[in-house]
């Protein structure tokens, strides 16, 4: 790829005798939203140090448009928020965030904007150790936004977030990516990256096992699409019985069936006519096919 | 430098509401004025003014004080910072660990050099105006201060040299402590030892000025002493003093803050944030 604003290719980072990642290549374009998933220890965190040049790499080639990690040029193009943001707690908010300003050479008065822009506006001349855990999250992330970063790299973004701040970060880093900005997000909060995301990159200890997008990686893995029917009273073994499902808690009866027999499935089920009292379908979540391209091996 | 100047910005804001600037001020205040008050007692039998006495008893305090203070307030600056995760956060942006540590050096040594002017500059004030200063004595004073300032840069520079070493803040602590002794303390002991055994012999008579004029906290007490014999006669340090050219104590001391600088720096390269 050639319009890519960070490549990365066969990228290695060994320690010592360990191999944290092995070979990764991977892709962003300008504007794209990539879920970096993984367990813990599976290397997202090595990899985002070998983008900003914190950790050399041990084999391979990264490029931030076009500049090599750790060049001032590759850094002021680079936003990061690392997974336990600490800033000074004798600091306030909007003095931390003007060193921020100033050293990534940006005016000074963009920082009132920002702090209001992630809700900060109230707080920002207290002391950052008077906050809580997800107001110092917030201006993690208004020191991203500080001069329009060409990629951004956020580990953990939600970690510590109530489910209403969380919905705000998304929207900020839609803004991000809409402004031109390359996103990678390194997350476990599976659920939430899967309707944010262009695309997901699995990493699985050090091995990049799957990076596609979301709707291709479910066609591959070709995981069963679960169906529940809920039965009228005294109608669940019938149910099994024609269908060929399981029973589960008494009154309902599930079926496994492959994507593509999904339609098939459900007009048969119509056929059972008034035994059914409710049916709901499932498909594979992102958890599921983690759980198969991370703990399942290479694809 | 626009960088580093910004991390100096930042870095004086938190001693400052950190009360480390008040604190330390507080100290050298105490310390002075007290030695002030207690060392005034040989005025008359020695026949110098109160201020000579003053700066005398000061620069045995400040052999202590500059390089505790300074590598008190150093130690965290480093280790602590790559602990709580700050450390790889300021290095994505387009700032070098050269002008980070120089933004720290700065803002550190504002707020040393502020406390020990103040400090002895208010023991001073105290002690000229009880029992009058002359021009030379006042000189004295103002050496002090500048040399107090150079000995604490020289430490602060070697605490952020351990702070990058050490990779955790407490042990950081620890070897800050055993630097501080080892320049302080035993280096003296060690010299003393030395001059006992060999009695009056080779290394007495033309390496062990050299030697100590090596160590900066030497260094800081021999050009005091040297530069005024008021003081030399005051604090009976004569001996080693005069055998060494009038050029070397200070040398050794202005060149100390520099070398302990790269060493800092060349600690830090070494430190994955």
């Amino acid at each position: 790829m050639t319009d890519a604003v960070l490549s990365i290719a066969a990228a290695t980072k060994e320690r010592g005798s360990l191999r944290t990642l092995n070979a990764v290549s991977l892709d962003l374009r300008a504007g794209e939203r990539v879920a970096l998933l993984g367990h813990n220890g599976a290397g997202k965190t090595t990899l985002m140090k070998l983008i900003l040049g914190l950790t050399p790499l041990s084999a391979g080639r990264i490029t931030v448009d076009g500049a090599a990690p750790g060049s001032a040029y590759a850094r002021a193009a680079t936003a990061y928020l690392p997974e336990a943001v600490a800033f000074h707690k004798s600091l306030t908010g909007r003095e931390q965030l003007a060193l921020f300003a100033r050293l990534a050479g940006v005016s000074t008065r963009e920082v009132g904007p920002l702090l209001d822009r992630v809700g900060l506006a109230d707080a920002a001349d207290r002391r950052i150790g008077t906050w809580s855990k997800g107001m110092r999250q917030r201006l993690g992330l208004a020191q991203v936004l500080l001069g329009r970063p060409r990629v951004a790299l956020l580990d953990e973004p939600t970690s510590g977030l109530d489910p209403i701040s969380r919905h705000e970060l998304y929207a900020i880093i839609d803004e991000l990516a809409a402004e031109g900005a390359a996103v990678l997000i390194a997350s476990h909060a599976l659920t939430e990256v899967e309707a944010r995301t262009d695309r997901i990159a699995i990493l699985s200890r050090g091995d990049l096992v799957a990076n596609d997008t979301l709707a291709n990686l479910s066609r591959r893995a070709g995981l069963p699409t679960k169906l529940r029917i809920r039965a009228l009273p005294g109608a669940a073994d019938a149910i099994a019985g024609q269908t060929g499902g399981a029973r589960v808690n008494g009154a309902s009866v599930e079926i496994l069936c492959a994507p593509e027999r999904k339609m098939e499935e459900l007009r048969r089920l119509s056929h059972l006519g008034d035994l059914v009292a409710d049916i709901e379908m499932t498909p594979p979540g992102l958890e599921d096919l983690y759980r198969h391209y991370a703990e399942g091996g290479r694809t | 430098m626009r960088r580093a100047l910004a991390i100096a910005r930042a870095e004086f804001l938190i001693v400052r509401r950190n009360r480390w600037v008040f604190m330390a001020t507080l100290i050298m205040v105490l310390f002075a004025l007290a030695l002030t008050f207690a060392g005034s007692a040989p005025t008359g039998a020695l026949g110098v003014d109160m201020l000579t006495v003053s700066v005398a008893s000061m620069t045995t305090l400040s052999v202590y004080l500059a390089p505790l203070l300074a590598l008190m307030m150093a130690f965290d600056s480093i280790a602590g910072e790559a602990e709580r995760g700050g450390l790889a956060l300021i290095l994505s942006y387009p700032v070098s660990r050269g002008e980070m540590l120089m933004g720290k050096f700065i803002a550190h040594l504002a707020a040393l050099a502020f406390a020990m002017t103040v400090g002895f500059g208010a023991a001073g004030a105290v002690a000229a105006f009880a029992g009058g200063a002359a021009p030379e004595s006042m000189m004295a004073l103002l050496r002090l201060i500048l040399t107090s300032i150079l000995l604490g840069a020289v430490f602060l520079a070697l605490g952020y040299m351990i702070s990058a070493l050490s990779g955790s803040s407490t042990g950081a602590a620890g070897m800050s402590a055993g630097l501080w002794l080892i320049f302080v303390v035993l280096y003296d002991l060690g010299l003393l030892g030395a001059l006992v055994l060999d009695n009056g012999g080779a290394f007495t008579q033309t390496a062990f000025p050299w030697v100590m004029a090596a160590n900066p906290a030497d260094a800081f007490r021999l050009w005091n002493i040297a530069a005024s014999d008021a003081v030399a006669l005051t604090s009976g340090m004569t001996g080693a003093a005069t055998a060494l050219p009038a050029w070397a104590a200070p040398l050794s001391l202005c060149l100390w803050p520099v070398l302990a600088f790269l060493l800092a720096r060349l600690a830090f390269r070494r430190v994955e944030a």
